[in-house]
């Protein structure tokens, strides 16, 4: 793996397999009597958080602390930040503190790439801005290959399996989401066969480049989806009216009981969270048995537990 | 590998040397299942817990023989100690291997741990430490196929399939058929390959 985890696009297929391999692996501590591991003892991770966050934060806060690391805990609000320091000037002093690792959310699309040139320790994005979350994508390519894969000895899949051939549609505000970025790039890359759908108002600017389909009509593509992937509409980055009515978009672009049934009997429904109920996902689609949301929370620590571990648990690849 | 049965202390091209074959192979399993069964009363309360790669068949087969000579069934399972490592920090992150205990837990039962080789004595420390998060066995055993000396820890084998006194700059290899298509221990010299 490379030393900074920034974009999905820093994931080879191999890189990426190894990554949910691991996961399977690290998914049987959740079960055991003691659910700690000895492996980062002496590690410090650092979560600089710019943006609120529930999930990202304490699973990342979990996966360090299950891996036996310390953890210190920076959110904007209440810091310095308030005082006008900058995003270096941050960094810098949390990496004096001893950081190895820092983990960052940021308002900024790009920011993680600057601090991965400012510090020496391993920068991993937990969201910047538009831009992307791949540990998103890697949490919902484990969450997939786990409940579509038939067979695999431990419940999580064949080791090794990669995605080929899963047909993924995602559905909503791709505009503003870096969960759908990661999601094509790293999906893409593990030979699943992505359809974003979205009206064409929420579509990003050169989406036809990306590794993917277009669609703007979700009914024509749920017969044929492994995976319907929603994404929530995300009314604060919105500073343009995108759709005429919450109505609207819910009529077009909503999932609800009925398209949830012209779906495939395989097939699941995600969502990356926090949810609009009653606006992207219908509340008994989201508490239906194929809804894997609260899988994909459960997934999340051990997917950044397996990237703590391959980033920081052994020596530097040099060379 | 090779093309004719290897005879011990046969001496292959590559300046290696096979010192066990398939059949001491094969009787040295024999009688250690033997000794557990002994030393265990009869297999009472055993589980077996192979150390991954080479650790796990060999644990599976220490049991089919247990089985085959008292008819006791003895639960095997494997336990991966690539995280509770001491040299983690000295190359980069290695891939996991598998972690299963029998359903039966370990709990209150004799565990014995089986692998290939022992020579430092860390892998089977970090083996205890795993174990450790796992449950509280009512006795932990070390059954190993070669025993190559220059431990570094106060750590002893209970079972030994084979003593060999060995140089530091040598290394055993140990090919089985389940992860290697052929059962031989090798001895040769340190950055050469067989």
């Amino acid at each position: 793996m490379k030393r900074h985890l920034i974009s999905a696009a820093d994931l080879s297929r191999e890189d990426a397999i190894g990554v949910l391999d691991t996961a399977a692996e690290l998914a049987s501590v959740a079960g055991r009597p003691i659910r700690k591991l000895p492996t980062l003892r002496g590690r410090t991770v650092v979560n600089l958080f710019y943006e609120d966050s529930t999930r990202t934060r304490t699973s990342f806060e979990a996966a360090a602390k299950r891996l036996s690391a310390d953890v210190i805990n920076f959110s904007a609000k209440g810091s310095s930040v308030a005082k006008g320091e900058s995003l270096k000037d941050t960094a810098l002093t949390l990496e004096a503190m001893g950081a190895d690792a820092i983990v960052i959310r940021h308002p900024a699309s790009g920011a993680p790439h600057r601090l991965a040139g400012w510090v020496t320790g391993n920068v991993i994005n937990a969201g910047d801005g538009t831009h992307e979350h791949p540990t998103q994508a890697l949490l919902d390519a484990f969450t997939m290959r786990q409940r579509l894969a038939s067979g695999g000895a431990s419940g999580s899949g064949p080791a090794g399996a990669g995605l080929d051939g899963v047909r993924v549609t995602i559905v909503g505000d791709v505009l503003h989401s870096r969960v759908a970025r990661s999601n094509v790039l790293l999906l893409s890359e593990l030979g699943a066969e992505v359809t974003l759908v979205a009206p064409p108002t929420l579509m990003p600017y050169a989406v036809q480049t990306w590794p993917c389909d277009i669609s703007y009509d979700l009914d024509a593509e749920l017969g044929k989806s492994d995976v319907v992937m929603m994404l929530r509409v995300q009314h604060e980055r919105m500073n343009a009216a995108y759709f005429p009515s919450i109505r609207e978009y819910r009529r077009r672009y909503g999932l609800d009981t009925a398209r949830m049934a012209r779906l495939p009997d395989h097939a699941i429904v995600m969502h990356p969270g926090p949810m609009n109920r009653g606006v992207e996902i219908a509340a008994e689609v989201a508490d239906s048995p194929r809804s894997t949301i609260v899988a994909q929370v459960a997934n999340g620590v051990t997917v950044r537990m397996a990237v703590l571990y391959l980033m920081l648990g052994g020596a530097e690849e040099t060379s | 590998m090779c093309a004719m049965t290897p005879q011990p202390g046969h001496e292959l091209a590559s300046g290696w040397k096979a010192v066990l074959t398939p059949e001491e192979i094969r009787r040295a399993l024999s009688r250690l299942a033997h000794e557990i069964l002994e030393r265990t009363h009869g297999g009472d309360g055993v589980v077996l817990l192979g150390i991954p790669t080479r650790g796990v068949p060999l644990a599976r087969r220490l049991a089919a023989r247990m089985s085959a000579f008292e008819g006791v069934a003895v639960p095997v399972g494997s336990l991966d100690i690539t995280l509770h490592r001491d040299d983690l920090r000295l190359r980069p992150a290695r891939a996991l291997g598998h972690t299963e205990v029998p359903p039966q837990g370990i709990d209150g039962k004799t565990v014995v741990l089986v692998d290939d080789v022992l020579f430092s004595g860390r892998t089977v420390r970090a083996a205890l430490d795993a174990l450790n998060d796992l449950g509280r066995p009512r006795a932990v055993q070390l059954a190993v196929l070669v025993d190559r000396g220059h431990r570094e820890l106060p750590i002893r084998a209970d079972y030994v399939g084979k003593n060999l006194p060995t140089a530091h700059r040598e290394v055993i290899r140990v090919l089985l058929e389940e992860t290697d298509g052929e059962d031989l221990v090798l001895l040769g010299e340190r950055g050469t390959t067989p």
